[in-house]
């Protein structure tokens, strides 16, 4: 009898253990340091922009970046060979100059002089040399590895069948890098301002691999240094003291709160507590539209929403057909009424803010493709499943769906192409919304009569978005494929000259608007929110926001 | 009972090996994998990045692998994140979602019995309607709601209290409300149903005769009888508001457990669903056990028997 009582009150002392050691050690690491006062900049006199990362970056490490939640921090903490200018125009950033060879393959760039990393070190075209090499290593498996295969011999060596050796990047001195490329890529000089790009200090990395994971041993070349990362919580940024255009940074530092909810980071922001804010609910846009607030921006961004068809199933496979699916969408409605965040309905696949060969936006004076018509979409359908031997009760008891993953607004889009397409053509289409993943798997398998889907373009240049409907393309899931088409893509891939690389992409998106192996709806924007007593933010089509050069005037 | 013990530990260890067998094979049967993003991978990479975590090596290897990993309390690294390994997750995340699980307990526990056992005493006055109606608006209002409705009518307009994040005590006071809503609901409906069976019981009526004061009757022998369900259902409850909320976190953007729960799979990042599961369940199988033993120290029939023997 005794040892049990003894045994319950043991347990029951296990039962409290469990709680105190929670409750204590969660305080530990969350208890904030009193020496950092970060967020009052009225009493320091301290310029702090405040904001939020909607999630937490997956490493701040360049090589293994791979999306915006990591780069819209990185873009702060690095600089690579080139930058961009507040117009989107490329300029040169760690580099001084650049000579490109008569073949247009070699690049040789020199570095500016006075260029350090945070702790002090000079950076060097080795350091560029390094990071580049090892963001290929096949052990490293950085997702994004492949935005260096421009590199001559850069996949190979990704792949496991070249040597690093073998990857045409070479420090010629501490100064001169030289690259040669695979074949003549035009917007080279704008991937050497991509992250993936950035250089990564040699000695640091080669002394601790883990340099990335901690803030402490974090080093980098751009206007802010990491100066704190609480996991799913908050990352601090310092400015630069050792960064050779400080003058030009006003911010004394950034904080990036890590909230996921949209709803909880827009109170957040209006109650005082951001004082800029990138992801906003859809409600809340419409809302600060509709009332015309001041501090509302939308920005342009390069993507385009579209629903693939599957152009492997009939009826899908006759041109006809998809040409009067994409006729018979009202796509000014769509955005107006149902995307509500500024959209702009899409005329073709390249969405606005490229330029051209002559610097003019390649959508304007390429024109529009597609648009509206309810005759020629009721004509071509006819026409279409007369050639295939169908009439529309037989398309209606297919009884084909819309596939999308499930999310609200997908799902508005969505019921509004359905209602367009039967009250329009008199078709009917069911809607299916799956798991994001299930979506993906099913889009691969060709599992699939219709499904939604969206690019965001990894760099300027209107081949962002037409290289993915190259035939057996890794994201070409419609299943286009036209020799012709890809006759074109390989001509502009393969020459520098402007001329020749733009008429055979303006051909190339003619064919593919012509073929309509997908259902264009609109072109992403980015709406923003920004205080008013925030200036110097601006935003260039192929990236968030720039807050680098922000200045908070309270 | 030392007997009882050891059947009770065997137990457990083969219902957390039944966990780990049935949540790998069922993960690796869903559609999708860790790598999958609506982008254009080459192949290159992605055989890269499966070598890497071996995922291109037969199931049952990846498995074995897995279990050995397992024993030496290896969760392995995460498919998502580069930074940190799911033991770091773990170990950063359960703190903070304990101590707030902890909070809304003790907030549970001290409202939840006491609102039920007024209930019953008042039945159908009052303060009856008053404890039923909070219980099922505990009860019936999803978290969500709750979480929305307290940043935007609360935090919004009391300063000391702030719109989501972390870090202070001030943080914690709304989200342990919104988290603790929900059992003091079940708690205060449990007591109430059982207390009034309890206060029909000729014991308490014998008690009553015997001359004992009132409070002395309900506290002594009509709580302590009445209690009962309530303990059996903390086991549970406590492991449930130990490893977060995924709701609530993500409303109060807060950096726990919970969120993982539901982001891992998401993500189809292999090793940190296991990794959240397991824990989840060795907490569970943990807390059974304890709860199992408290039961006996308050239930005085289980004592009794015992010492009949």
């Amino acid at each position: 009898m005794k040892s049990k009582k003894l045994l319950i009150l043991l347990s029951l002392l296990l039962v409290v253990s469990v709680f105190v050691s929670a409750c204590s050690s969660g305080e530990e690491p969350t208890t904030p340091e009193p020496e950092e006062p970060t967020t009052g900049e009225e009493q320091t006199g301290e310029k702090i922009l405040r904001t939020n990362n909607s999630s937490e970056p997956g490493s701040l490490d360049p090589a293994l970046a791979q999306g915006t939640h990591e780069s819209w921090i990185l873009n702060n903490l690095f600089e690579g060979l080139m930058k961009h200018d507040s117009t989107g125009q490329i300029v040169p950033g760690m580099a001084k100059e650049y000579t490109l060879s008569e073949d247009d393959l070699t690049y040789t760039f020199t570095l500016k002089d006075d260029i350090k990393w945070s702790n002090g070190d000079p950076v060097t075209a080795q350091d560029f040399e390094f990071a580049w090499k090892r963001a290929l290593d096949p052990e490293l498996a950085a997702d994004y590895a492949y935005q260096l295969y421009y590199i001559k011999g850069a996949e190979a060596y990704n792949s496991g069948e070249g040597t690093v050796d073998d990857v045409a990047v070479k420090a010629l001195d501490d100064k001169t890098l030289e690259v040669t490329l695979e074949s003549p890529t035009a917007y080279f000089l704008d991937l050497c301002a991509f992250y993936t790009y950035y250089p990564v200090n040699k000695a640091v990395a080669e002394a601790n691999p883990d340099w990335a994971k901690d803030p402490s041993t974090y080093v980098s070349n751009g206007p802010f240094t990491l100066e704190s990362w609480e996991h799913n919580a908050k990352i601090k940024l310092a400015k630069n003291e050792n960064y050779y255009d400080k003058d030009n940074i006003k911010l004394d530092g950034i904080d990036f709160d890590i909230i996921e909810d949209e709803n909880t980071a827009w109170q957040k922001y209006e109650g005082g507590e951001y004082d800029i804010l990138v992801t906003l609910p859809q409600a809340v846009v419409a809302q600060l539209k509709a009332e015309n607030n001041p501090e509302l921006q939308i920005g342009a961004d390069v993507g385009t929403y579209y629903f693939n068809l599957n152009n492997e199933k009939k009826p899908f496979n006759n041109k006809k057909v998809r040409q009067a699916l994409v006729y018979a969408l009202d796509r000014q409605t769509i955005v107006d009424k149902i995307a509500q965040g500024g959209q702009i309905p899409a005329t073709g696949i390249v969405p606005p803010g490229l330029l051209d060969e002559n610097g003019e936006d390649y959508r304007a004076t390429t024109g529009d493709f597609i648009g509206y018509d309810l005759e020629k979409a009721k004509t071509l359908l006819a026409e279409g499943l007369a050639e295939e031997g169908m009439t529309v009760e037989d398309f209606n008891a297919q009884g084909f769906v819309l596939l999308y993953n499930t999310s609200e607004a997908h799902k508005k889009i969505a019921q509004a192409a359905q209602e367009m397409w039967r009250t329009n053509l008199g078709i009917e289409i069911g809607l299916e919304n799956v798991e994001f993943q299930v979506k993906l798997d099913r889009e691969k398998a060709g599992d699939y009569d219709i499904s939604r889907a969206g690019w965001i373009g990894d760099y300027s240049d209107p081949m962002t978005m037409l290289d993915l409907f190259y035939t057996d393309g890794p994201f070409n899931d419609a299943g286009y494929s036209n020799p012709e088409y890809d006759r074109l893509i390989d001509i502009a891939k393969s020459t520098a000259d402007q001329k020749i690389r733009f008429d055979a992409m303006r051909e190339a998106e003619a064919i593919l608007m012509e073929d309509v192996p997908i259902v264009p709806v609109y072109f992403y924007t980015q709406p923003y929110a920004v205080k008013p007593y925030v200036t110097g933010v601006y935003k260039i089509p192929i990236q968030y926001p720039t807050i680098t050069y922000a200045d908070i005037n309270k | 009972m030392k007997k009882y013990l050891l059947k009770r530990f065997v137990m457990s260890i083969i219902t957390l090996w039944a966990i780990v067998t049935i949540t790998f094979f069922l993960m690796h049967a869903i559609p999708g994998n860790p790598f999958a993003k609506e982008g254009k991978m080459p192949p290159v990479v992605y055989e890269n990045l499966q070598k890497k975590y071996g995922l291109d090596k037969p199931l049952y290897q990846q498995y074995l692998i897995y279990l050995g990993n397992l024993v030496r309390g290896d969760f392995g690294e995460s498919m998502k994140s580069r930074v940190e390994t799911v033991n770091d997750m773990i170990e950063r995340g359960f703190p903070v979602s304990a101590r707030l699980g902890a909070q809304a307990l003790v907030f549970a526990l001290i409202f939840g019995p006491a609102l039920g056992a007024m209930a019953a005493l008042y039945q159908n006055k009052m303060p009856d309607y008053i404890s039923m109606i909070v219980a099922i608006i505990g009860i019936s209002v999803p978290s969500f709601v709750m979480g929305t409705f307290l940043i935007q009518f609360v935090a919004k307009n009391v300063s000391f209290l702030p719109i989501g994040g972390w870090g202070e005590f001030k943080h914690t006071i709304l989200p342990s409300f919104a988290l603790g809503l929900m059992p003091l609901a079940t708690m205060a409906r449990l007591m109430r149903s059982s207390m009034l069976e309890v206060l029909n019981q000729d014991y308490i009526k014998t008690a009553k005769s015997k001359g004992l004061t009132k409070f002395a009757v309900i506290m002594k022998h009509a709580v302590r009888n009445a209690i009962l369900p309530v303990v059996s259902v903390l086991g549970i409850t406590i492991s449930n508001l130990l490893v977060g909320s995924f709701v609530i976190e993500k409303i109060f953007g807060i950096p726990g457990l919970g969120m993982f729960f539901v982001k891992s799979i998401g993500n189809r990042d292999y090793t940190l669903i296991m990794g959240t599961t397991v824990f989840y369940a060795l907490i569970l199988v943990l807390m059974l056990l304890l709860v199992d033993i408290t039961y006996m120290l308050v239930d005085p029939r289980i004592r009794l028997t015992e010492e009949g023997h």
